[in-house]
């Protein structure tokens, strides 16, 4: 038994370490809030596991006494106004300790509201069980939609203006910052800074229906250059078709019912219902971080969505295999 | 004797985990099947294919498959001439007059090959399930009879009688006055 608990203790800390890191993680903070948000943490852990000790110490020393008559407390005015100044001592401290965790809190929670002027406006829209993306710019033709992917600038204030489509989602990532419901009809915001570039990974965080464990998004921090090219790259319409089974693949999308739903900028397709698919291609991941995009996952998806993902709102629209293996050639084309 | 209540009560609470069936995913063949309504020559009623039986009619009773109607019906744009069922543009689903029946296959061919006057077609638009989701989804709407089956609420503004109060049967009643002066007595 003693060499099983050897061998498990260890990897029970390992495993317990390794909730510490990675892309999706509040212990790994690269956000301006994120990062306040962790010192909070750890000043409250630390506070309150150095009053744990002490409890536990007394709570032992006083187990630890011997029981004998001569070892009980003398019960004369001396002794008990000794008592009586531990206990008002412990109060106090208690009282200071209480008060340094509200202080603290609330300049934390300064910290959080207080971003400062903002450089970037994204609107965020929850859908069961997407994410619909907005870049907001002030001269309207260079405002652009995409979906699951969030690309900002690292070192700038970004406001995301969040809004539920059906029901209430939440959107939040871990390294950058807390999380921020989506109501329908009611919008919230939420500032982020992105401290370090990175590829940061968020999720939905309120049940939402279900496919809520499958409704992730990625956050990714550029430079400002990278940032810049990368918007510049989705303002564009679609590329044409490259060869001639992308084209027939084209020619399929617009002809069955794929383009009631999904947009292609630069084609007559113009549906609003699903994920706008102009730079499907160019996203890491499709169906909100259930798959790496490539062809063969987006002809896995187009043709059985609701058995990888059942529920979600893509039908299974019938399609020829020729169909099938053009219309992925392509979705992988649209980069 | 007690025993035997408190076991038939315990069997009675268990009765209750089972819920409403929801089929996610529709066999390709079964999709294919529905969509072969024999309707009459002249594009009226008519019988819905075999295997529409084969499943119980889920898009007339099943609370999800309206649900999924609800939505199509919005995605769709059907709000842009129907509104939000009283009509518009369009003929209102609300007044208990169907001009081509209210046969599940009738608002199934409307929607699937359109209708003159223009309504169009969304036989290239949606698939066969989404339209038979979305037919079931309209008949509810302006139903004689209430269903035991409701789609979802939301928080829109509630502009007409809930999907399953049967709206149109009041239209119907003979009652002191009639709606419709010209109606008969039952539709």
């Amino acid at each position: 038994v003693k060499a099983c608990y050897n061998r498990a203790l260890p990897l029970l800390a390992f495993f317990l370490l390794t909730g510490c890191a990675g892309w999706q993680s509040a212990l790994d903070a690269h956000g301006a809030s994120a990062i306040s948000i962790k010192q909070l943490i750890i000043l409250i852990v630390l506070a309150c596991s150095v009053v744990w000790m002490l409890v536990m110490m007394a709570l032992i020393a006083a187990l630890r006494r011997g029981r004998t008559e001569q070892h009980w407390p003398k019960l004369d005015s001396r002794h008990e106004r000794g008592m009586s100044g531990i206990v008002i001592a412990a109060t106090v401290v208690t009282t200071v300790v209480i008060g340094g965790f509200t202080v603290a809190s609330f300049f934390t929670t300064r910290a959080l509201s207080a971003a400062g002027p903002d450089d970037l406006t994204i609107r965020v829209g929850g859908s069961q069980w997407w994410w619909n993306v907005e870049y907001v710019d002030p001269q309207p033709e260079r405002s652009f939609r995409t979906a699951n992917e969030i690309h900002i600038p690292v070192g700038r204030n970004v406001r995301f203006q969040l809004e539920g489509d059906d029901v209430i989602h939440s959107f939040w990532v871990p390294s950058l910052a807390g999380k921020q419901d989506l109501i329908p009809g009611r919008p919230n915001e939420l500032s982020i800074r992105a401290e370090h570039e990175g590829v940061y990974r968020g999720q939905c965080a309120e049940f939402c229906g279900l496919q809520h464990a499958h409704m992730a998004f990625l956050v990714i921090a550029d430079s400002q250059d990278a940032f810049n090219s990368w918007a510049d790259a989705q303002r564009q319409s679609a590329v044409a078709a490259s060869d001639a089974e992308a084209a027939a693949g084209h020619d399929a999308f617009l002809a069955k019912a794929c383009a009631s739903c999904h947009t292609i900028r630069g084609t007559s397709a113009s549906g609003t219902t699903g994920p706008d698919l102009t730079h499907v291609g160019s996203r890491k991941y499709i169906a909100a971080g259930l798959f790496e995009t490539s062809r063969g996952s987006l002809a896995a998806w187009i043709a059985d969505p609701q058995t990888l993902k059942p529920g979600n709102n893509m039908p299974m629209v019938p399609l020829t295999a020729d169909e099938l293996r053009s219309i992925s050639a392509y979705m992988a084309n649209l980069k | 004797m007690r025993i035997n209540l408190v076991l038939v009560a315990f069997a009675m609470t268990l009765v209750s985990c089972q819920r409403e069936e929801r089929d996610l995913r529709l066999d390709p063949p079964l999709s294919a099947a529905l969509d072969k309504v024999a309707l009459m020559s002249n594009g009226i009623a008519g019988a819905p294919p075999e295997a529409y039986f084969a499943l119980d009619r889920p898009y007339e009773s099943n609370a999800y498959d309206l649900s999924q109607g609800k939505r199509l019906y919005s995605w769709f744009g059907c709000k842009s001439c129907h509104g939000d069922g009283q009509g518009g543009i369009g003929p209102s689903f609300l007044d208990g007059w169907w001009y081509y029946g209210p046969e599940m296959v009738s608002i199934f061919a409307s929607i699937r090959d359109g209708r003159p006057h223009g309504m169009p077609a969304f036989r290239d638009k949606m698939t066969t399930e989404q339209i038979w989701q979305l037919a079931g989804y309209v008949q509810t709407i302006g139903a004689y009879s209430a269903k035991t089956a409701a789609p979802g609420r939301d928080d829109d503004k509630q502009t007409r009688p809930a999907e399953n109060r049967a709206p149109a049967a009041k239209l119907f009643d003979q009652g002191p006055k009639p709606v419709h002066l010209d109606q008969g007595p039952t539709p």
